[in-house]
């Protein structure tokens, strides 16, 4: 009997902790929602923040994470994609991939901290770009693109190999068969991967603290010409995201309603993760059944 | 035309390994030409080597010539890409591209510089027809190519192949994934097309050898054994290891 | 196809086509490498200046336990001696976490329990960083003072938000390793009369062992260098804590903290680009320690 006790005990364990890990999820989930969305209001979502008093709120930074989050992607993609391409059918077996992909693993494995640093150092302060939504775009592109080659080479990896002698056998050119053959083929999973690793970016904050900056100017939201200085599209002002707003408001926050901002804020920045996850999944299931047409 | 397949001392290396071993082989125009012998003799190799797709695999080289008329193919000077034109292929498991039924055939045409609509749909018509698949699918084109049988889907890849006007079609058992209907349906394609173009097939099936080709190439350990017209390769046999294999004693 | 005059254009066309895709392709990967070696010499060279041009001792640096720039004191100890300590912690907190976890989706019940957590994982891994800093501020921190000695802030605190946010990087690999296990390795030992529990003790686990280690580096690396979360729960205190109750500091929010305040190229500023070159350096170690293990997991 004594083994059959222990089986038990051990399952019970397991199933036990398990449970707890689901519990932990809904109890933050819940938290965050019911503190959170009494909150959210169309004024909160839309208006300027606060110092001192009662009734700040986000808008400046929710309007700078999504327009952060587009300038990154627009820099992302292009370099991900090219990477990724590359090791998945132009890099050799040889030390040089070896290296390039040892690379991609230091480079996905730094904190985002010291990456930040980096673009303080670089980018803000030796190319003089400034506290900016540019160099925050530029630290934010430098943390993703590891997770994008990744993405990309996986999914042209994942493309069976008989596509690709196909187009080789009608006289195709490699990037031709890469462009039109592959590519769509691995489409569903670069989508999918590239809107999760943009939820990864949509909360970051470590890395923006010292590059895209702490602070928002003045914005004139009816100015949408990207060269005038306070223009909402001129991606050379200073801009203080969703994410590091929630941090300033935690450790220096002022204003009386600071905890009610930090969970306003806080679930709004969840709920737009969420949603890219469902998007992600959704989009991907989509345009596979698009190209594979299968019902 | 003399634009004779020919083969002259043909070699492929797989790093150290010679996996086919110099083969001296013509292919008569307008008649099927199918390659036996037991799994790993070569015979696949050797068909790829045809159209050089071997050039894509890391460590691997050839030597030797390989003509259509008085051309050498594997030359570095001829481009494969103008090679690949000449020289169409299906393999064993269909692998249409991930697109319409009309897209797959007219890719390689609009590649190669067709833009006229009107001539497109001249082609894709066409290559279906040759293929025996227009009637199946002549109302459902711009539907996904994945959403056919993988017999039809298979004459598709062959109708691909011909968009482009081959001169010479390599087929790499192409039946051997297919159930008995659709393998009946794609050797009766095959003597059809032959009355056009140079048929190179390699099957592990000796009486579909039998029923499709004109003449037989018996490989064995990457060598040509034996190479007659097919009717004295199955009847008379001048090796007792063409006879053994034939007879499936082994392989 | 037939017409020759076609086929240099062709040619050209197709030569074209391939110079692009391997010049762009190129490109971007160059783009990586120049990233890569800027970043490891910029943080470099600004990490060793703190040694080499403001002369503080290196021993002092490491191993000094007084941070007191004011007196130009700059023992980094008690920061280096606070992540190793969150991050170990955090470890040892989730890894038996992460392998039950992983065991309930793959042996217990295979059937629904993967549809039940892995989603539940994977939005664990997506919440930022802050949101995990802002519950602990709200929930843990207050919990921890009504439960504990201290003010709640503290390593233990730190300790129990990284050990949440690591928990998805040591599931999801130990999910995958457990997975990949052939089947006959289980049937075997219930052929022999095994419990479950015998099986998963005395088989699989054992088979598993280095990816679950190769998960429990990866998420130690990961909370090695995590900076906000910790830093609103930790107290940032500048000593070495004798309680896991108090209030103390890591690498990571003494740079967090500091670094705005303080002048480019002063001394106190290049010893915080000390500690951002540790974070560096340890990154290479983690990334070692994992190659190691899966190395040996290949064999």
């Amino acid at each position: 009997m004594k083994p059959k006790a222990a089986d038990k005990l051990a399952t019970g364990i397991i199933v036990f902790f398990a449970l707890l890990i689901v519990a932990v999820l809904l109890g933050m989930l819940g938290f965050i929602l019911f503190r959170g969305l009494s909150h959210i209001s169309w004024d909160f979502l839309t208006s300027e923040p606060q110092t001192i008093r009662e009734g700040g709120g986000i808008g400046p930074q929710l309007f700078n994470s999504l327009y952060l989050l587009i300038l990154t992607m627009i820099i992302t993609i292009p370099l991900g994609l090219g990477a990724g391409i590359y090791m998945a059918e132009y890099a050799k077996p040889n030390k040089l991939t070896d290296a390039i992909r040892l690379i991609v693993e230091v480079l996905s494995s730094f904190p985002s901290i010291v990456v930040g640093l980096f673009g303080l150092l670089v980018v803000v302060q030796q190319f003089d770009f400034g506290f900016s939504l540019f160099s925050g775009a530029i630290v934010l592109t430098i943390f993703n693109m590891p997770l994008m080659v990744r993405v990309t080479e996986q999914a042209f990896r994942s493309v069976p190999k008989e596509q690709k002698e196909a187009g080789l056998a009608m006289g195709l050119s490699k990037w031709k068969i890469i462009t039109s053959i592959l590519f769509p083929v691995a489409l569903p999973i670069i989508v999918t991967g590239t809107i999760l690793a943009a939820g990864r970016v949509f909360g970051e904050a470590a890395a923006l603290l010292f590059t895209a900056g702490m602070t928002t100017p003045h914005i004139n939201f009816s100015d949408w010409n990207p060269l005038h200085h306070n223009s909402p599209l001129n991606p050379f002002r200073p801009a203080e995201t969703l994410a590091v707003h929630i941090w300033k408001v935690n450790s220096e926050g002022l204003a009386p309603d600071a905890a009610q901002i930090a969970a306003g804020a806080s679930a709004v920045l969840v709920i737009l993760v969420l949603i890219f996850n469902l998007l992600a999944r959704w989009l991907g299931r989509a345009l596979y059944r698009k190209f594979t047409s299968i019902k | 035309m003399t634009d004779t397949l020919r083969t002259e001392n043909l070699k492929v290396y797989y790093g150290e390994h010679e996996a086919v071993k110099g083969i001296d082989m013509t292919f008569a125009e307008q008649s099927v030409t199918a390659l036996i012998g037991p799994s790993g003799c070569g015979k696949s190799t050797f068909l790829r080597s045809l159209n050089r797709m071997n050039d894509e695999i890391p460590g691997s080289r050839q030597t030797g010539n390989i003509w259509i008329g008085d051309k050498d193919i594997n030359s570095s000077e001829t481009d494969v890409t103008v090679l690949r034109q000449k020289i169409g292929m299906v393999w064993q498991r269909p692998n249409p591209f991930y697109k319409s039924i009309y897209e797959n055939i007219a890719f390689g045409p609009k590649y190669h510089g067709i833009k006229n609509r009107k001539q497109l749909d001249q082609i894709v018509e066409d290559s279906l027809r040759k293929a025996a698949l227009w009637d199946e699918v002549k109302d459902r084109l711009h539907t996904s190519a994945l959403s056919l049988s993988g017999g039809q889907q298979q004459r598709l890849c062959i109708a691909r192949a011909l968009s482009v006007n081959p001169d010479i079609l390599l087929l790499d058992e192409p039946a051997s994934a297919l159930d008995p209907i659709s393998t009946s349906k794609i050797e009766e394609l095959i003597g059809e097309l032959k009355k056009s173009l140079t048929i190179v097939i390699v099957t592990h099936n000796m009486q579909q050898a039998a029923r499709v080709s004109d003449f037989t190439a018996y490989f064995y350990l990457g060598s040509l054994m034996e190479y007659n017209e097919t009717s004295i390769i199955f009847t008379n046999p001048s090796k007792p290891n063409t006879q053994e294999y034939i007879s499936g004693r082994f392989g | 196809m037939k017409s020759n005059q076609d086929t240099p254009l062709l040619l050209r066309k197709h030569r074209t086509e391939e110079w692009i895709g391997r010049g762009y392709t190129t490109i971007c990967v160059l783009f990586l490498i120049v990233i890569i070696i800027s970043i490891v010499y910029f943080v470099a060279t600004k990490g060793i200046s703190t040694f080499a041009i403001n002369n503080v001792s290196l021993s002092d640096f490491l191993f000094g336990s007084t941070w007191s720039p004011d007196d130009n004191k700059f023992g980094a100890l008690p920061f280096i001696y606070g992540s190793f300590l969150t991050s170990l912690l955090a470890a040892v907190i989730a890894s038996p976490l992460s392998v039950c976890a992983a065991l309930f989706m793959t042996e217990i019940v295979p059937s629904w329990g993967k549809k039940l957590l892995q989603p539940v994982i994977e939005l664990l891994a997506g919440i930022p960083s802050v949101v995990y800093g802002f519950i602990g501020l709200s929930i843990l921190v207050p919990f921890m003072r009504d439960t504990f000695p201290g003010q709640g802030i503290g390593v233990a605190a730190g300790a129990i938000v990284l050990s949440i946010m690591i928990l998805p990087t040591i599931t999801s690999i130990a999910t995958d390793a457990l997975g990949a296990l052939p089947r006959n390795l289980k049937e075997a030992s219930y052929g022999l009369g095994a419990t479950r529990w015998q099986t998963i003790y005395g088989v699989i686990i054992p088979t598993v062992l280095p990816s679950i280690l190769t998960g429990v580096v990866l998420g130690m690396a990961r909370a090695f260098g995590e900076a906000l979360a910790v830093q609103m729960v930790i107290g940032n205190a500048p000593h070495i804590p004798t309680s896991l109750f108090e209030s103390a500091s890591t690498l990571t929010s003494v740079i967090t903290l500091n670094m705005s305040n303080t002048v480019m190229g002063s001394v106190q500023n290049n010893a915080l680009w000390s500690m951002a070159m540790i974070l560096m350096l340890m990154t290479f170690v983690f990334v070692f320690v994992v190659r190691l293990l899966e190395r040996r997991h290949k064999l």
